[in-house]
């Protein structure tokens, strides 16, 4: 009876979200009321997350078939060890998100932008993603995909702004393609085995030629290695969430790639184990890690030297999935959950920075350490994690994919270790580097290297006529608008107004700065932290319970037995 | 599984002429290149849904002769998520054309200025930035020298 009861729970995370984007939106009109029924709501699904990873712990998966139709008829959702712990993660990352974007916005900046259409946006966004860990078919994933992207274009284009816009199209335009995608291979799946639900598609994709069920498991992970911004397919992700307002910055680098790491994990283990694909993902998992992380040292941006890092961590989680052993997959897992947090709170303290120095160009600001010692804290310590260091989970993470890859023992994976720890540097140093120039020298330094860029009037023309820029530039302006790159135009404007007022030395003078950071931005930055180092102290009862998810993933049958029923 | 022919080129007619406008610069023929290729995937749903039959109503006719219904309800879905994507991609274009006077995808501000940089034969302004000098200016190597000291 218990079990009835428990497995009712299944759906909540989708439908209080759903009903709670609906009655904000009628509410918005009364911000007030609408903070309490959004901050209700996921707070519910965190506890209805927890509640569901018990369960799946110690009862296996919980599955519902929607409307009551019998087993292999309706549409399933189901509740497994991996699907409840991204669901508690993703629950936690979200309010917190929220808790933040309300301290933001009290305090009355983005006056312009649309403040009722935020909250049932953003409930929309956690009921896709909800949905996407609970989907128990192909086709319910590709609602859950559709759900959450549509929210993240309203979110990512919010206001409406140049730059979003710019921004967004990219976004939308690579998503629509990368949806088409997914629709070829529902059709080629559904044509080839007569079934989209995965307990189904795990049994009869045995029985198809293996030359189809390759082609089959190519399409299906080229359309989530899309949506993972895996290389070379991650191009779209360095161009499109930078621009977007912080905590929405945040929760897309969060959760939305997780969501096709996850899609990746759960199509390699339940619907094609054993598959010569493996040696291809391992292989992308290389190319992902080190091309982002150089990509990152490259940048001048901290929010763009962060999505470059997102990117290349990627390459970790696939990494793990590719060595398609139990403690590759463990590894994977928990890496996962350990980057949904760190990622999200360090484009959190991000957001602080923007707040507390105007900019995030490492160019602009420095000194930030002195100014404000608790902005340096807030950034340090998931920064290091995020490298990897001792004793956080960062590192944890890590040490279990190496020791993974190195149980392999192929020069594949040899490789990819040496690779992981290389990126492991690479990480520190770029985010060393970004600590050196932001927090730790003095704005006077800032500064007067500013004044020292290599954009000097004299090489601006020169480069200029060298490189055709003029003819990019006219191009632009016959356009009518005012394009420039951004650093060439800082470079000139401190050449031809020596625009004092523009940079942190000087507005730490004038007082133009807030001088405090917002208490609504700074509490759950720091519990957002707080919960990725208690990651940390629960290291070991999680790696546990991570290794349970795995070798339920390798075994296949509790989560087969379970949707159809133990006779089959 | 006999194939319809006719669906298959014609689906193929679809994708093709849609990923060609894809390929275009103005967001509204991207968006009419979406659409195109929207439209030949559903017609491929209807190809992997198997022959023509009749309406699948339980009692009207035989069960062999019913056409598969999912594929339908599927490809119902889909348009129905296609709509929505369209509306708010012309309204995307058309807030872009209201801010710049087109609607053309413009390039990245930050990328451009890596690649100019890339063609100066230059590293990046960071690294510049913490080494304390330019890739062209090797002279005064002490600006980061006095990092610990106070102003």
């Amino acid at each position: 009876m218990s079990d009835v009861s428990m497995s009712t729970l299944v759906p909540l995370p989708v439908v209080l979200t759903l009903l709670g984007a609906g009655a904000t939106l009628m509410l918005s009109r009364r911000p007030q009321a609408q903070r309490f029924v959004t901050i209700t709501i996921l707070a519910a699904v965190a506890v209805i997350a927890a509640v569901l990873m018990v369960q799946a712990d110690s009862n296996g998966p919980q599955v519902l078939w929607l409307g009551g139709w019998a087993s292999p008829l309706g549409i399933a959702l189901v509740a497994d060890r991996l699907s409840a712990l991204m669901l508690l993660v993703s629950a936690v990352v979200t309010l917190m998100v929220l808790l933040y974007s309300l301290g933001q916005r009290m305090t009355g900046e983005e006056a312009g932008a649309p403040l009722s259409i935020y909250h049932p946006t953003f409930l929309v966004l956690v009921a896709g993603v909800s949905n996407a860990f609970l989907a128990g078919d192909l086709f319910n994933l590709f609602v859950a995909f559709e759900m959450l992207l549509f929210a993240s274009y309203v979110l990512l284009t919010l206001g409406g702004t140049e730059a979003r816009i710019r921004a967004g199209t990219i976004y939308v335009v690579v998503n629509m393609l990368s949806s088409s995608l997914f629709l070829i291979s529902l059709a080629a799946v559904y044509s080839a085995t007569g079934s989209l639900n995965f307990a189904q598609l795990a049994v009869r994709l045995g029985e198809i030629p293996d030359g189809t069920a390759l082609m089959l498991q190519l399409l299906l992970l080229t359309t989530f290695a899309i949506k993972a911004a895996i290389f070379p397919l991650s191009f779209w992700l360095p161009d499109s969430y930078p621009t977007a307002p912080a905590p929405v910055t945040a929760v897309f680098a969060g959760l939305l790639t997780k969501v096709g790491v996850y899609a990746i994990l759960r199509i390699q283990t339940l619907l094609f184990p054993d598959s010569p694909l493996s040696g291809l993902l391992m292989w992308a998992a290389l190319a992902t890690m080190v091309v982002g992380i150089l990509g990152a040292i490259a940048q001048s941006d901290i929010k763009r030297m962060l999505s470059f890092t997102l990117v290349s961590h990627i390459g970790y989680m696939v990494f793990g999935i590719g060595l398609a052993t139990g403690a590759g997959f463990s590894g994977a897992i928990f890496y996962v959950a350990h980057h949904i947090t760190i990622q999200t709170a360090l484009f959190l303290v991000v957001g602080l920075i923007e707040r507390r120095a105007g900019s995030t160009g490492l160019i602009r600001i420095g000194g930030l350490a002195r100014l404000s010692p608790l902005l340096a804290i807030l950034f340090f310590v998931p920064a290091m994690n995020l490298a990897g260091i001792p004793p956080m989970s960062g590192f944890i993470g890590k040490v279990g994919l190496l020791q993974a890859g190195l149980e392999v023992g192929t020069p594949l994976s040899y490789t990819l270790v040496a690779a992981g720890a290389v990126t492991s540097l690479l990480t520190l140093y770029a985010v060393a580097k970004t600590w050196g120039l932001a927090f730790w020298r003095t704005p006077e330094q800032a500064h007067e290297m500013m004044r020292a860029l290599p954009g000097l009037e004299d090489d601006l023309d020169e480069n200029q006529h060298r490189h055709g820029f003029v003819i990019h530039r006219q191009h632009v302006h016959v356009a009518g608008t005012a394009f420039g790159t951004r650093e060439l135009d800082e470079a000139r404007r401190v050449v031809d107004v020596d625009a004092p007022d523009r940079d942190l030395h000087q507005r730490l003078r004038d007082g133009s700065l807030p001088s405090r950071l917002p208490l609504g931005m700074v509490v759950p930055t720091a519990a957002l932290i707080g919960f990725s180092l208690a990651l940390t102290l629960v290291a070991g009862p999680l790696y546990g319970y991570t290794d349970r998810a795995a070798h339920a993933l390798l075994e296949r049958t509790p989560y087969i037995s379970s949707v159809l029923g133990s006779d089959s | 599984m006999s194939a319809n022919l006719t669906l298959i080129l014609t689906a193929s007619f679809l994708c093709g002429t849609g990923v060609y406008l894809i390929l275009e610069r103005s967001l509204t023929r991207v968006l009419v290149g979406l659409l195109m290729l929207g439209n030949g995937v559903h017609l491929l749903f209807m190809v992997a849904s198997g022959p023509a039959g009749d309406p699948p109503i339980i009692g009207s006719t035989p069960t062999e002769d019913m056409s598969d219904p999912l594929p339908q309800a599927m490809v119902l879905t889909a348009i129905v998520i296609a709509l929505g994507t369209t509306a708010f991609l012309l309204a995307m274009a058309h807030r872009s054309w209201q801010l710049n006077g087109h609607d053309d995808v413009q390039d990245d501000d930050e990328d451009a200025a890596i690649r100019l940089l890339a063609q100066a034969d230059e590293a990046s302004d960071s690294h510049d930035l913490f080494q304390g000098q330019t890739a062209d200016d090797p002279g005064d190597e002490d600006t980061f020298e006095e990092e610990g000291s106070t102003p």
